[in-house]
Order: structure tokens, then sequence, then C-alpha cells
């Protein structure tokens, strides 16, 4: 039999689908996001080939990703940057802990990272007595209110401004109502310079971290990415092992398809590029930087010639922009930190089939995340993969928990099907009682799924071989 | 534990073989040449498009130009470096102008003796610039040990002074020409405009965690 998926994610659908408020809030914001990016890149035949170059960079990158690594390992110890590896995500949260432990601090001020959501890093410091401090304004707002982000660029994308009149005014003291987005963000403002000044370790993530240099880019409008990584005196920088890329000439392309992608911006108000902790004769920045690189799962996914390509993702969030089941949905129901169309591939293969193999199966497959992903990665072949392996036989499985859908009905009936189709008599006698009774799939069963939702297709009384017999083929 | 665990990462990585990844041969698609004034005016109009406000000026005059902002915008303080390139002409017009200017504040100790202040009471800071993209309308910093990295970050206002000469067509040509891949300094930093957001219903806000304001003053 199947095993259930981790989370309920028919009951997380129907809960989505029933909410009017955050239907419309995601209607507006999709469409602003699909608009700006094709404002953005109004040149089409130029984005072309700006995606084809993205796709390539990556690749190279994939093509000498343990090379790299050591290149990126190297030159960040040289310039004075420590390197720290995981294998999953307890134990970077571990190495994050350890360093802020080492400083003797309870707190950490935190710059926007998914790889951070993907280790779940606040929770674990908080049940270790570290706060973390979420410092990007959507970040912020959801923290407030005890969520986790729902879009991976921006992720307070479900929530309006009287919403968020609200969490302000009830989680922070002495706040009065307001629904002015102005004064909603000075006061997000006022409240963070204090800890920003005060921090003595800040947390962030990085978007590209080129091997050439050992340098660590980030990307960013509000400025709260410089202040983790500027203000406090140690800066622990986390990434997933497929960031790496090799050169800083692969860099301007990259970041062009990135923040126009992400948020249809030319170019985001700052990128912040880190080559080294604080030096001699510096009066700022951090006096030691720290870089965690995780794999959890990466390196397995490296194997499987087509899977890799999930491993080109840049995190730009367009796929889900642009996929109708997010736009309906929004990114909790998803239930787990990779929303959307890169989360339908990326998930599975690191939580295995067995557990989330069902967000593979929320695709209509219409092609939308593949025409406008920047790095050109096939999603919707890469969500029939995923599929096709959740029924995988044999003892070789490519996905953790491969074949966890195969169960003896289905099995029966396939064989079923090829029995029929190999001998005539039968093959006969099924064509005959498809055109009696095919009218009538009963609407209960494993069929209701499909029948209670749609038109059933009528059947013909006659086949197509026996009318070709009686009547022959008209030929033109 | 952890240098096992970087030794299983590699292991795992050395045995797929990544060599037979297919790379496509692709060009980046190559920007169309432009000129001097071109470009002068692209970043003008980009960095003036994301609420940046951008001064030209002569070689010489920018410091007069700088008074008369201090005094339509009432700077009280004006955070600067004493050692950097144009630290010792801002000290030379503000001893030759008499009238009341905002106090020249120098950042010359380490951060960990001035944060406070720093944090509290600097209403801009003004730095100079490596230089400037124009295709997507940014400045290059490249923080010094004269001019740290905090003082484009934190006072409410950030002032840059470049050298009109020293705006390139793209990042990658700035890159290109400087040899930045020889020399990556601590931070370096491309700035597009003041701070902003647009996380609360997609409503653009300037001023978020970094600048309020953002000038430019281009010395022709």
């Amino acid at each position: 039999m199947a095993t259930a998926p981790s989370f309920d994610f028919d009951g997380n659908v129907d809960r989505a689908l029933a909410d009017g408020q955050l239907r419309t809030n995601l209607r507006r914001a999709m469409d602003i996001l699909v608009e700006k990016r094709r404002a953005v890149f109004d040149d089409t035949e130029n984005l072309q080939a700006l995606r084809s170059a993205g796709n390539a960079i990556k690749r190279r990158a994939l093509s000498k990703l343990p090379q790299l690594l050591e290149k990126l390992e190297k030159n960040c110890e040289k310039n004075g940057i420590r390197v720290h590896w995981a294998e999953e995500t307890q134990e970077a949260n571990r190495i994050v802990l350890d360093i802020v432990r080492s400083h003797g601090v309870a707190e950490v001020v935190k710059g926007k990272s998914m790889v951070s959501e993907e280790m779940h890093l606040n929770r674990y410091l908080a049940d270790h007595d570290v706060e973390a401090l979420e410092t990007d304004l959507g970040e912020f707002i959801i923290q407030l209110n005890g969520e986790t982000p729902s879009h991976i660029i921006v992720p307070a994308i479900h929530k309006n401004k009287d919403e968020v009149a609200d969490i302000f005014h009830e989680k922070i003291p002495d706040t009065p109502y307001t629904e002015d987005v102005e004064a909603l963000t000075a006061i997000a403002r006022k409240v963070l310079r204090k800890r920003f000044a005060a921090a003595k370790v800040g947390v962030s993530g990085v978007n590209f971290a080129v091997a050439e240099t050992g340098t660590l880019l980030l990307v960013e409008n509000e400025g709260n990415g410089r202040m983790c990584t500027t203000a406090p005196d140690v800066h622990v920088a986390v990434m997933g092992l497929e960031k790496v890329v090799e050169k800083l000439s692969d860099v301007p392309p990259l970041l062009r398809l990135l923040t126009g992608s992400a948020t249809g911006q030319l170019i985001t108000t700052y990128v912040n590029m880190i080559t080294s902790p604080r030096k001699e004769a510096e009066k700022d920045g951090p006096k030691e930087v720290h870089l965690v690189i995780l794999d959890n799962g990466r390196s397995r996914i490296l194997a499987d010639p087509e899977l890799r390509q999930t491993l080109l993702c840049i995190r730009c969030g367009t796929c889900l922009n642009h996929c109708p089941v997010y736009l309906r949905i929004g990114g909790h129901a998803y239930g787990h930190v990779y929303p959307g169309p890169i989360g339908k591939i990326l998930t599975p293969q690191m939580e295995g089939l067995d557990r989330a193999g069902v967000l593979a199966l929320a695709s209509s497959l219409c092609g939308a995340c593949a025409e406008v992903c920047p790095v050109k990665i096939p999603i919707p072949s890469l969500i029939r993969r995923l599929r096709a392996e959740s029924y995988a036989g044999g003892d070789k499985k490519a996905v953790p928990g491969g074949g966890c859908s195969r169960n003896l009905t289905e099995t029966m009936i396939w064989k079923g099907w090829e029995l029929v189709n190999l001998m005539p008599t039968a093959n006969r006698l099924s064509l005959k009682a498809a055109g009696l009774l095919g009218g009538r799939a009963p609407k209960i069963g494993p069929l209701r799924k499909w029948t209670c939702t749609r038109t059933s297709p009528v059947f013909a009384r006659e086949s197509l071989h026996e009318r070709t017999k009686k009547e022959g083929v008209k030929d033109e | 534990m952890s240098s096992g665990a970087r030794e299983r990462i590699f292991a795992r990585l050395h045995a797929t073989d990544t060599g037979t990844i297919e790379v496509p041969k692709v060009d980046v698609p190559p920007l169309a040449a432009s000129g001097k004034e071109e470009n002068l005016e692209r970043l003008q109009q980009l960095m003036t498009a994301m609420r940046t406000e951008v001064h030209l000026t002569d070689r010489g005059s920018w410091t007069d130009r700088l008074v008369e902002l201090a005094a339509e915008k009432q700077w009280k303080s004006l955070l600067y470096g004493p050692d950097s390139p144009i630290g010792s002409e801002l000290t030379a017009a503000w001893d030759s102008i008499g009238k009341a200017l905002p106090e020249l504040v120098p950042y010359d100790g380490t951060v960990d003796t001035f944060k406070e202040r720093l944090f509290s009471s600097i209403d801009a800071g003004i730095t100079g610039a490596k230089g400037a993209v124009a295709d997507t309308g940014a400045i290059i910093l490249w923080p010094t040990p004269a001019e740290p990295r905090l003082m484009s970050l934190v006072p409410p206002v950030h002032i840059a002074v470049l050298d009109a000469d020293r705006i390139y067509g793209s990042f990658a040509e700035a890159m290109e020409a400087d040899g930045w891949a020889k020399q990556m300094p601590t931070n370096a930093l491309l700035i597009s405009g003041p701070s902003k957001t647009a996380d609360i219903e997609f409503t653009l806000v300037f001023g978020v965690h970094g600048p309020k304001e953002m000038v430019v003053i281009i010395r022709k």
C-alpha cells in the first residue's frame, strides 16, 4: 500500500481554496510579479539567449562541482573565511549554534535565507535558548505572527496590509494600529535598528559563492542583509552546496536573471560581495566570517543524470509566480519549506517520495514553470519522472522512497491490461464490454476522485477495429 | 565530526562522474556598445528612477554643490573619511566657508568605539565611489580603511562622489576593466538607490534598514 504522506496535503488544499482572503491576496501579488518580470525582460530574443547562458553556466558548475567546492573552500580559507561542512540539517544547525555559543550570546540577527528555513534553524536555536531575529520586513512580519514564509522571495505575500497592521499592533508593544504602509515600515525600521546595533552575530544566506575568488554574493533591497553581514562582530553564512559558481565573470548574467525573474528588477538595491573578514587596518565589518556548506541530499540528487537538473535552481521563485496551482493554494499548503513547482521536484527528492511524493501530483503539467525558469530546468519532465519513480519496481531506486505508490490492485490492473492486449479474444470481449458498460463509470471506489469532478468519456458502441472491418477505410 | 562530514560529502560528489555532464556552448549575449555620454545619461536616468538624487558638477566645484545640499536638507552632521581621496577636499572646503555647515564627523576609530554615535546621531555619510554601472544603474563601492563599510549603510543619507570617467557600460565590463578577479576587496558593493521594500502588498517604500536617501554627485 502507498504510505501516507507526512502531512495532510488534501486538507491543506481544501482549506486554502476556501480562504477567500488568501486567494485575493495571491491573485493580486502574482499578477504584479508576472507583469513586472515581463516588463524587465521586454526583449524576448535577449531573454532566451540569457536563459541559455544561465543554464550553461550552472551546468558547467555542476560538471565541476567537487572541484569547485574544493576551490571555494581553499580560497575562502585563504581569505580568512572559515568553512564548515554539514551532511544534513541538524549538523548544520549544531555548527551555527556552536559558533553562536562560542561568543556567549543569546541572540542573532538574520537576513533572509531559504537554506536556513530548510534547516529550521530558528526553531533549533530557540530550542537551545538562542533567539534568531528575522530582519527582512516580510520575514519579520511572519515571524512576529509565528508563521513560516509562504513564498521564497516574498515571504509575507499571503498577508495584506490590514493583517500586517493587526500583527504589529498586537505583537509590538506600544504600537498604534495603522494600515499606512510607510508607517508600518518605519515601525519595523525603528525596532530593528536597535537590534542591529546591539547584535554580536549575524546570520545570512548566500546567492552565489564564487570559487575563483572565494567570494560570497548576496542580493537584497532593504539593507538588512548588509546590516547582518557588516554590523555584528561575527557573520555566519549558510548555503546549499549547489550555490557555487566557477568564476566572477559568471555572476553578471546570473544576477540579471535572478533579480529580473524574482522581482522584475534590473538590479536590487544592493549587491553585497563579501570576500574576507575585517582586515588589519579596517575599522568595521565582522572580525570572523564563517561559511556553512550544507549537503542535505544534494550530492545524492547529483547522481541522477536527469534529476540533477534540480540543482541548477537559483531560487528566484518565478516558477511559483507563474504556477496556476500555487496561485490558488499559496505556499503554506505545500506543507514544506520550498513551495510551488521547484518544491514539487526538490522536496520529494530531499524528504523521500513516501513522505512528500504527493507534491509531484499537484501539477497540471501546463509547462509555465519550464517556460519562465531562468536556468531552463525542465520542471514538468522532472515532475513526471518523480511520479514514475513513485511506482518504480526493482531494487535500484533513484529517489528515496521510490516505488512507494506501487500497490497490488494497480499492478494487477496493468497486468490485466497487458494480457487483454496480448490475447485477441480477451481484447474483443473487453472492447465489447467497454462499449456497453463504459458510459457507467462508477462514481465510487478508486475512480471516484476522477469521476466526481469530470464528465465521463462516452464510449462508442463499436470499436474502431470493428468499424474498419465493416466499413473499410475511406482513403480521402 | 565535521571533517568526517566533509569527506563523506566529497566521496558522494566524486562518486558521480560529473565530467560527463553536457555543458552547452553558449555565450552570454553581448551588450550593445555604448559611449561615455550614453552611459552617463542611462546611469542618471535609471538611478533617478530609483529615487536617487543625481547631481552633475564640474571637477572643481562639487563641494559647492554639497554645501548647497547640506543647507537645503539641513544636515547637522556629516560623516566622512579624513584619509579618503575626498577627505582633504572636504576639510578644505569647510575651512574656507565661514558660515554654518554641518559638523564634519571623521570615521577615524574602529566601529567598536563609534557604534553608538554612528547609529544614533549622524545625519549623512559621504564616500567616494569606485565607479558605476550604466546598464543597470548602480554605483560601485569598495569600502576601504579610510571609508569603512558602515558609512554607506547606517546614516539616513548616503552621498556618493563619482567621477564621470569611471562609469562603465555594464557590471561585466567594470569587473574586467579593473581586474576584480585578481584583487577582490573585503567587501564590494553595487548600490542602485536608497534602501527599499515592497514586502507589504507590493507598496514601494523607501528607507527600510539602510539609507532613506541616496545622493550621487557626478564630477565631470
